[in-house]
């Protein structure tokens, strides 16, 4: 007998005669049926529950799993000279990873380094100098930037960004910093407008909302009592978020950069579409390259023969490690500062 | 027994508005008042906090606010540092004169203000960083002191604070490591470092144990030979203890304003007498 | 002590005014971030909606097929293959989401099971999307023998678990625990007190979660890629390739050809749309509640 109206279920003895012979019963040590019941249902529902959370536990190791056996073929071959072999040439059949890992981290890198100063700067905007009233639709418009699908940053990369860059920015690059010694290198060759640099400038402006997010929520997990006791003192507003809140909140900062880091690594779509498909390794960021998303995307289902199929999945492989790698190391970061937090308050 | 919430009002405003800083002290005569709050009103957005509230602080004496939860004794303190100014829907109205400038409305850097007016809070603050770095962080803000320099004075805050014994070995370790006590003395020694006028000291011993408040206490006690300090507190005792003046306050409004011995022994309100009996609060 | 102390703090000191320089320049330089940061998103908001409105207020665009080269026609059985795999994607994870959240957040306060699977949910969380694509091909599409609308599912609801697992966890630890104690006190049995109570008390939170997911899932692409492909034709055989936005927009905008771009851009708008109107759904539902 469930009451429906209440929220919650009460269990009701059905009769009074039925009662007694239950209580009889209970007092003999059985257990009356209606319990047993119910015991069965919390068993049950806690088992399903249980069986869930072992899916998702199992998820990360059957993925590992499935992606060495779908490897073996190079594994074997090449061992872990794959790794640093440049060759790609499905013909002959001769593959090596070294060129779309370069891309993967150097189209990353470049993100990080324009998307985490200028994220950060968006971080202090939010937490210390916009007005009260712009502070919550502009948090907003950043959480929503954030859910835009990559193929968006794509696409407008490759219709929009390429064509301005290549006509105006790149030939300024080219001609103002291809003298520079050393890191003239870097800024070879003809302006094509695509290549590893647009890739790496499209995945900043992705990863920036997300980065900024983070660090806005970090930066507000600081007691304003420690503010103003910085404030208190006479220091800037600058002077309180470089030396104060920053330092408080570097865990949780950093664990926020490779939250970040792991996204870029891994995204498809805003690089594929502009970095050029090139399985060539080149020092120069003008240059068309490769990056281990933007191949799988390009040739997975193209892709004949089962050497060529076990190299990409290789790709995926090392993908797969060094973006869990970064993501656990980051999630280890957060779990710290949340530790940190609780001891504090 | 609701008495006479109405008629001590209007009695208090003609009675301390025109003579509490000659009325009040009986020891010291004339004392000079480092801070001349008149017509003092705030708001928490609509919400009037405190009203008309005029009272004079004594120079080099400790006064302290007293009264129960919400009766805007934090909120006046943090006026004279202008706290507040970090919060937009914050404001205050009225005049809070020190050296002839009105605090409120002073055109002056609000963070030259405060590094004239020091402040301690409730919970001990250290910053993420060493010892010698928390007391060298407020005068690294106006001086520019070579290495010799710069230790002479962390010694000096340090000492003044009672601390110097207990931390000089390990001024490289993080603020955090000290105990709840130690760390209240820091925060202490950092704000004398920059040489403050005024000292504000928010509740300062509700987080800590009997003993560390004993010695805050004795440090008060000397502090006073430099400084202006104002204290809140929701301790009777404390006040009792501490203060040369206390400042009772009730519902944003100042009741009673008299050399501490006058509060607590004879004080000329009812409502400050309830208060101090413990009748309410 | 050297030095007076009120002459120190006052304007005209030197190590002052260079320090309110210092801020005054980093506090612009960091309103400059910010007006580059948006500065770039407004462009590309902005030329979505340029590009991709004209084509979004053409019927067609809703009602023929993805045409060939040369041909002029619409999106609709991408819009219709998409639906139904998110759909179905969404129908698959969530209750495996939700059982698993369950488990965190009421049974396994303490353990290996419960911290361990918070962890590596949250790896999965952020984990490359390409990869759950490989994954699914490697066990469903390479058993089976040919690409299908039912391993794009399976692709999408494997995003759509760590979506729904982490917001679930979060949500029903919020529910306070003398709501649960209360329905205990009662005699009621655990299985029911989560169901009735605690699930109720979240419902919105895990509301939000599942359109989160849903919109997350919405505008992926890679897992797509190699799991239900794509199909020129209107077919809603699960067992087929099946057509579906993100894929068609990569397969025409990477094309040479301006009409294909013209519909690339309008199945973008259209996606864009979509996911933040989720967003915008989700968190108005979120607000009024909590």
């Amino acid at each position: 007998m469930i009451n429906e109206a209440s929220p919650v279920s009460v269990i009701t003895l059905p009769t009074a005669a039925g009662a007694d012979k239950q209580i009889m019963e209970t007092r003999r040590g059985a257990t009356p049926p209606r319990v047993q019941q119910v015991k069965w249902m919390d068993s049950a529902f806690e088992w399903l529950t249980r069986t869930c959370a072992f899916l998702v536990f199992g998820l990360l190791a059957a993925i590992l799993v499935s992606l060495i056996l779908g490897s073996t073929q190079t594994l074997e071959k090449y061992g872990f000279s794959f790794l640093w072999t440049t060759d790609w040439d499905p013909v002959q059949e001769n593959f090596g990873a070294l060129v779309p890992i370069y891309g993967t981290l150097v189209t990353s890198l470049i993100a990080m380094l324009i998307g985490v100063p200028v994220s950060f700067g968006i971080a202090l905007f939010l937490t210390e100098l916009s007005p009260t009233w712009l502070k919550r639709p502009l948090g907003t418009a950043i959480e929503l930037l954030a859910a835009i699908p990559s193929i968006i940053y794509g696409m407008w990369g490759l219709f929009v960004f390429v064509p301005l860059f290549q006509t105006y920015v790149q030939p300024l690059m080219i001609n103002l910093l291809g003298d520079v010694p050393l890191l003239g290198a870097l800024f070879q060759g003809p302006p094509l407008g695509i290549g590893m640099m647009t890739a790496g400038l499209i995945l900043s402006i992705m990863v920036i909302p997300f980065i900024a997010a983070v660090m806005r929520d970090v930066f507000d997990l600081v007691p304003p009592m420690l503010k103003e006791s910085a404030y208190g003192l006479g220091a800037s507003t600058w002077e309180v978020v470089w030396k104060v809140v920053l330092p408080y909140t570097k865990i949780g900062v950093v664990g926020g950069i490779m939250l970040g880091l792991g996204r870029a690594l891994g995204e498809t779509m805003a690089v594929t579409f502009v970095i050029g498909n090139a399985h060539r390794l080149a020092v120069s960021l003008m240059a068309p390259g490769n990056s281990i998303a933007s191949a799988l995307a390009n040739e997975f289902t193209e892709a004949v023969g089962d050497l060529y199929f076990s190299a990409l999945i290789e790709l995926g492989l090392i993908l797969f490690l060094i973006t869990t790698i970064v993501l656990g190391l980051s999630k280890l970061l957060l779990m710290r500062l949340a530790r940190q937090e609780g001891r504090q308050t | 027994m609701e008495t006479t919430t109405a008629a001590p009002r209007v009695n208090m405003r003609t009675a301390i508005s025109t003579d509490a800083a000659e009325a009040a002290p009986n020891a010291d005569a004339k004392l000079a008042p480092k801070l001349r709050v008149r017509n003092l009103n705030f708001y928490y957005g609509s919400f009037h906090a405190l009203k008309s509230i005029t009272l004079d602080v004594p120079e080099k004496r400790v006064t302290a606010f007293i009264g129960p939860s919400g009766c805007g004794k934090s909120t006046l303190l943090r006026t004279f540092n202008r706290m507040y100014s970090l919060y937009p829907e914050q404001r205050a109205e009225g005049e809070i004169m020190m050296d002839g400038e009105n605090l409120v409305t002073s055109k002056q850097d609000v963070s030259l203000i405060r590094a004239r007016i020091g402040m301690v809070f409730q919970k001990a603050t250290p910053f993420p960083m060493s010892i010698y770095d928390n007391i060298a962080f407020g005068v690294r803000l106006f001086e520019q002191l070579n290495r010799g320099q710069m230790e002479e004075r962390v010694e000096w805050a340090l000492k003044r604070a009672a601390l110097w014994e207990e931390v000089k070995d390990k001024l490289g370790q993080s603020g955090n490591s000290l105990s709840g006590g130690q760390q209240q003395r820091l925060c202490i020694a950092r704000s004398i470092a920059i040489r403050p006028e005024v000292i504000l000291l928010d509740e300062p011993c509700s987080a800590l144990d009997p003993i560390s408040t004993a010695k805050v206490e004795e440090l008060i006690n000397e502090l006073k030979n430099d400084y202006t300090v104002v204290i809140v507190t929701h301790n009777m005792q404390q006040a009792a203890r501490v203060s040369d003046y206390t400042a009772y306050m009730y519902l944003g409004e100042l009741i009673e304003f008299d050399a501490t011995d006058t509060i607590f022994i004879k004080p000329r309100f009812k409502q400050t007498e309830d208060y101090i009996t413990g009748r309410f609060g | 002590m050297s030095g007076n102390a009120i002459s120190v703090i006052s304007p005209a000191n030197s190590v002052y005014r260079a320090r309110k320089r210092t801020n005054a320049v980093m506090l612009a330089v960091s309103s400059l971030a910010l007006a580059f940061g948006l500065f770039w998103l407004v462009w590309i908001i902005f030329t979505l909606l340029y590009e991709g409105g004209n084509a979004l207020v053409r019927i067609g665009l809703y009602t023929q097929m993805t045409p060939p080269p040369g041909a002029d026609g619409g999106l609709a059985n991408a819009i219709a293959g998409s639906l139904v795999m998110v759909g179905l994607g969404t129908l698959l994870g969530t209750p495996i989401g939700i059982l698993a959240g369950t488990y965190l957040a009421e049974y396994g306060r303490s353990g290996w099971l419960a911290s361990g699977t918070r962890f590596l949910n949250d790896v999965l969380l952020s984990a490359p999307s390409i990869v759950m694509g490989l994954f699914v091909y490697s066990v469903y599409v390479a058993q089976v023998g040919h690409f299908s609308g039912f391993a794009g599912s399976i692709a999408l609801s494997l995003l759509v678990i760590p979506v729904v697992v982490r917001t679930t966890d979060d949500m029903l630890k919020l529910v306070p625990g003398s709501l649960r104690e209360a329905a205990v006190a009662l005699g009621c049995p655990t299985w029911r007190m989560i169901m009735s109570v605690t699930y109720r008390a979240a419902r919105t939170g895990i509301l939000t979660g599942i359109l989160l997911a849903v919109a997350r899932i919405s505008g992926e692409t890679a897992p797509l890629l190699f799991t239900s492909l794509n199909n020129q034709f209107w077919s809603l055989n699960m067992n087929a390739p099946m057509s579906n936005l993100p894929v068609v927009i990569f397969q025409f905008a990477m094309s040479p050809y301006a009409d294909w771009h013209r519909l690339a851009w309008g199945g973008a708008s259209l996606i864009t749309l979509a996911v933040l109107a989720l967003n915008i759904v989700a968190r108005v539902i979120f607000r009024k509640d909590y």
